[in-house]
Parts: C-alpha cells; structure tokens; sequence
C-alpha cells in the first residue's frame, strides 16, 4: 500500500517534470541550444497566479490563463531579446546568455517579492480520497497533474505529428538550412518552440505549486534542473524521450524518499542518471546521430 | 537525337542579347542573373556570372570540379549573400530576401548530398513542402490545431498526387531514410516540386546512378517541365544526361563563365575542351 502510495505522488510528481523537460527537449531540438531559464518561467508562472488569483481574488480560471498566457509571452520575449542575436553565435554564449536570463528572473522576482516564501494556495479545494480505510491518500492535485499532463502529451504528439507547424517543427530539428529551402521561417519555427515550452512552463508551474505549495523566487531552479536531467535521461532532443524520462525521474525520486532517505533523494536521482548515461549516452530514447558521408 | 528542331528547344537571342528557347521569346525570363560575383575574404569564388534562364528552359550549368556551380546555387537560393551583382526572380529582385522568402518566390532546389528529412516519413518530407508554399498568418498558424482537417486533407491529396507522379505512392509512408538512393533522390525532388517554384534547381541529381536510372531521370525532368510547365536549372557531370536534355548549357571554370550555348557549340568549343582536359601540348 505504501508503495502504491509512493508511486502515485512519483507519477504526479514526474508528469510535472515531463511537462517542463517537453520545454527543454523541443527548444534543443529545434533551436540546439539549452535554455537554462527555463525552470524560472515555471516560476514566473506561479508567481502570476499567486497575484491574480490569491492577491487580486480573482476566480482561479482567470488566473491560470493569466499565467499560460503571461508565460507565453515571456518565452518569446526572451527568446527574442536574448537568444535571437546571437543565432549563429557559439553555442558556449547561447548557454552562459541562458544562465544569465535565469539569474536575471530570479532577481527580478526577488525584487519585486522579497524572499520571503509566499504559501499558495491550491486551485482545487478537495479533501483527499481516502482508500482502503484510510491506508491509501490520493490527492486530488495528484490527480488532476496526471490527467492534464496527459491530457497536454496527447495533444503536444498530436501537433506536432499532424499539423503544418509541428511538420515544420521536425523538419527544422532535423536540417535547418534544407528546411528554409524548403520555405519555412525558422525564426517563426523557433518563436513558436519557445511559446509552447513556456506555456506549458506556466502549467507545470500552477500544478507543482498546488502540490508543494511554497513560492519562492527558486521555486523553479530545482524542478527545472531536475526536469533538464530528465530531458536527458529520456534522450535530448525526443519528446517521447522527454516525457518517459519525467515520469521515471518522478518515480525515482519518490522511491528513494519513501524508502531509502529524503536527504539522499535527489544524489540517487543524479545516480541514476550517470548510469544510465554511462550504459546509453544518448538516453533512453535518444537518436543515434547520423554522421553525413 | 534528343533536341527536336521543331519543339522550340533552339536558342535564339532574347531582347537583352541573352539566349532562350525560341518557345520562350516575349515571355519575361523566369531568372535573369546579372553580374554575380562573391568574395571569401580575398578569394573571389564566382565572379561576373550572367545568364538568362526562360520560362521552361532546362539549362545546364557545367564545369570541373570547385569551378563554383554549388556556390552559383547558394547564390541564387540567398544561403550566400552576393557580392556583386543582382538576381532577378521573375523580374523581381532577390536582394535582401531569406532563404525561405526566395523559396516562396519561386526557386526550389536539391542537394548534392541529398537532404531529407530523414526521420520524417516520405509523405511528411513532401509535405512540409506544401505546407511553406500556402500563406498563413502566425495566428492561424497557433489556431490551425483545431481548424486543421481541412487543410490537413488537401494536403494529404496534392501530396499524393506529386508522388504518384514520381511513381512513389506506394512507399508514401515508409521513413524517408529508409528509402533506397534512386528513390530518395526522386523523393528530393517531389519535395522541391510541392513548394510549387518558377524554376527547380537540381545539384548533382544523376550522381550514383546506374545508365537506366540516368535515362529515366531525365525522361523525369522533361515530364516535370512539360507538366508544370517550369524551368529547370541542373549540375551535372554526366554529360550524356546534360548534352541529352539541355537547351541552354552554362560553362564555369574558377568562378568565372568561359563559355554558353546550346549543347552543339559547347561540345565543339576549344575553350571548354581545354576546361576540362587541360591545353594540348603543341607538337
């Protein structure tokens, strides 16, 4: 029963990972660059529904659309001040510019709510299911993460298998100068990757919160390396990849905190990822690179 | 054997002093390139490059090997930003246009290694050529989640139809990479085909190709000319295949053109023998 108990609350937690690693995998795909403020637009994400909804009183839906929208719009901002320039550059300067923006909006955040942790509040007010008199606790947070997020990974596969942008998406990771040849805007291409990375940021962001719900301006800084260890571990690069890893890192994490220490969680996280790593370098479902003859 | 005098494949001189297939006069050139020259660092890779491409001419752009045609190409397609010189697209200049603007403006090309989308499935690589070739705001694109079917359908439909003319209907949804060689160039070029260009550009499209699939390859680029009704613009060193369907062939060597014309004179002319064999040794 404990065990089932550890494994709902690592499927919850791993699903949010697999949302914000979708973030990580698709704009590496797409524009090969690791963008490490990431993570802070999760933050970002709570930090407007926080406003909206717990501070201003608005109805949470009014909240939640401030946030996926805000994020959004943050994503391309960023990527359009930050990023855009330095298209062609090093992939060095891409990085540290992507460590810079991370600081930049955790200060930001810093200045604007102080340090001190906010406590949010949960979009659902629901006492939790108790099963088997009472040795099984589901959360309705756990429940409605697992769902969305699923809900978001089916129709994420669907657009971008189906539909003209999502096409243009794959053809973009695959060979960028074939596809401008071919006509597609890669900029726009690139635009898009980084809308749709952060608005899911915004939703991993309003889920994670509601499950552990303390805001800080680093909310997003652990969730977001953790999530980019799971981009990795599943294969960088591969959306299933990105979503396999997730959840298995969710899993990982709440085994070992149920069963082996807290303390040592996250190490046995790391761990695993360096065997893996070190049996698959690609990740679980990375591509093989194939050297052009 | 292959130039019939009577389908207007002679060249006859154009207005500007260029030479297009009679069938072409009074029509605007679909490519006018004057001039042309690009300098890396100090090197000049193609200078002074000028030619006159018809409505639905097949031209050919010959020379040794590094004599600059695959620069030729970026040129034209604006991967490299000219030095000198302009190009003009239907009457329309290039100048300061991306590469996916010159695409929807009306060039397409392939690669000399091929470039598929390998992991994308044939009638996705052909596809995503479609897709560039319909206009559509960002905000439609965003929305086209839900409104998708429809246009989803049409393209399914034009996508099988370009491939069926290329005879590959029926490994439509096997991996692009998978294909064997002669079918990814073919899938390369249905790929080019469906961004609907002015004038196709094929880099190289017999190399590692046996005679009889040479043979069909170029029974292939009449067909498309004669359907589509657009230009052709080719790389090759097969020279069978450039002499056999050529109208129009262009001479490079380091950069710069030593020689144009239709398919007789090139053959006859002294300085492309040299070109190509190195200068006699007088006796």
């Amino acid at each position: 029963m404990q065990f089932l108990s550890f494994l709902i609350s690592g499927l919850s937690l791993g699903s949010v990972y697999a949302l914000i690693a979708l973030g990580y995998t698709m704009v590496y795909g797409i524009a090969k660059m690791l963008n490490f403020a990431h993570g802070d637009v999760i933050m970002v994400g709570a930090y407007i529904i926080y406003v909206v909804s717990t501070m201003q009183g608005l109805p949470v839906w009014v909240g939640i659309l401030a946030s996926v929208l805000g994020c959004t719009a943050l994503g391309m901002l960023i990527e359009r001040l930050a990023y855009k320039p330095l298209r062609g550059a090093q992939s060095l300067a891409v990085l540290i510019t992507a460590i810079g923006v991370s600081y930049f909006l955790q200060n930001a955040a810093l200045l604007i709510f102080g340090s001190s942790p906010k406590s949010f509040s949960s979009i659902i007010n629901r006492k939790p299911i108790r099963l088997f008199s009472g040795d099984l606790v589901i959360s309705w947070e756990a429940i409605l993460t697992l769902s969305v997020s699923i809900l978001i990974m089916i129709a994420l596969t669907v657009f971008i298998s189906k539909s003209k942008q999502g096409k243009a998406m794959r053809a973009v990771s695959e060979d960028r100068a074939a596809a401008q040849l071919m006509g597609i805007n890669v900029n726009r291409t690139i635009t898009l990757t980084f809308a749709i990375g952060s608005a899911l940021a915004a939703v991993a962001g309003i889920l994670l919160c509601s499950s552990y719900p303390t805001l800080t301006p680093y909310t997003g800084a652990m969730p977001g390396i953790k999530a980019f260890t799971a981009a990795v571990f599943g294969g960088i690069g591969s959306i299933p990849g990105a979503m396999l890893g997730g959840v298995l890192i969710g899993i990982i994490q709440m085994l070992a905190n149920g069963y082996i220490s807290t303390q040592l969680s996250d190490a046995i996280v790391f761990a695993v990822l360096i065997i893996v790593l070190l049996v698959k370098p690609t990740g679980l479902l990375g591509k093989k690179i194939n050297e052009k003859v | 054997m292959f130039n019939d005098p009577n389908d207007g494949s002679r060249l006859v001189p154009y207005p500007s002093g260029a030479l297009v297939p009679e069938r072409d006069l009074g029509k605007t050139p679909i490519l006018e390139v004057r001039h042309l020259g690009i300098d890396f660092g100090g090197l000049t890779a193609v200078d002074d490059f000028s030619l006159t491409i018809g409505r639905t001419e097949i031209a050919g752009l010959i020379g040794p090997n590094g004599a600059g045609k695959t620069t030729v190409f970026n040129l034209l397609t604006n991967v490299y930003q000219p030095t000198r010189g302009d190009i003009l697209l239907d009457g329309y200049s290039t100048a300061g246009k991306t590469t996916a603007q010159v695409n929807r403006m009306g060039i397409a090309r392939t690669f000399q290694n091929i470039r598929l989308f390998d992991k994308m499935s044939v009638i996705d690589n052909v596809k995503v050529g479609l897709n560039s070739s319909t206009k559509e705001s960002f905000l439609a694109c965003m929305t086209h989640l839900f409104g998708y079917r429809k246009a989803e359908k049409l393209a399914q439909e034009e996508a099988m139809r370009l491939l069926d003319f290329m005879h590959m209907t029926d490994v439509a949804y096997d991996e692009a990479g998978s294909l064997p060689y002669g079918a990814q160039r073919r899938l390369e070029i249905v790929r080019a085909l469906a961004t609907k260009p002015g004038i196709l550009l094929l880099d190289e499209p017999a190399a590692g190709m046996n005679p009889s699939e040479t043979a069909e390859l170029m029974e292939n680029i009449r067909k498309i000319r004669d359907t589509f009704q657009i230009a052709v613009m080719l790389i090759e060193h097969d020279m069978n295949l450039v002499m056999g369907i050529c109208e129009g062939i262009c001479v490079l060597n380091y950069g710069k053109v030593i020689a144009k014309g239709a398919p007789e004179d090139i053959k006859s002319n002294p300085v492309v023998i040299e070109a190509y064999l190195g200068k006699k040794k007088e006796a």
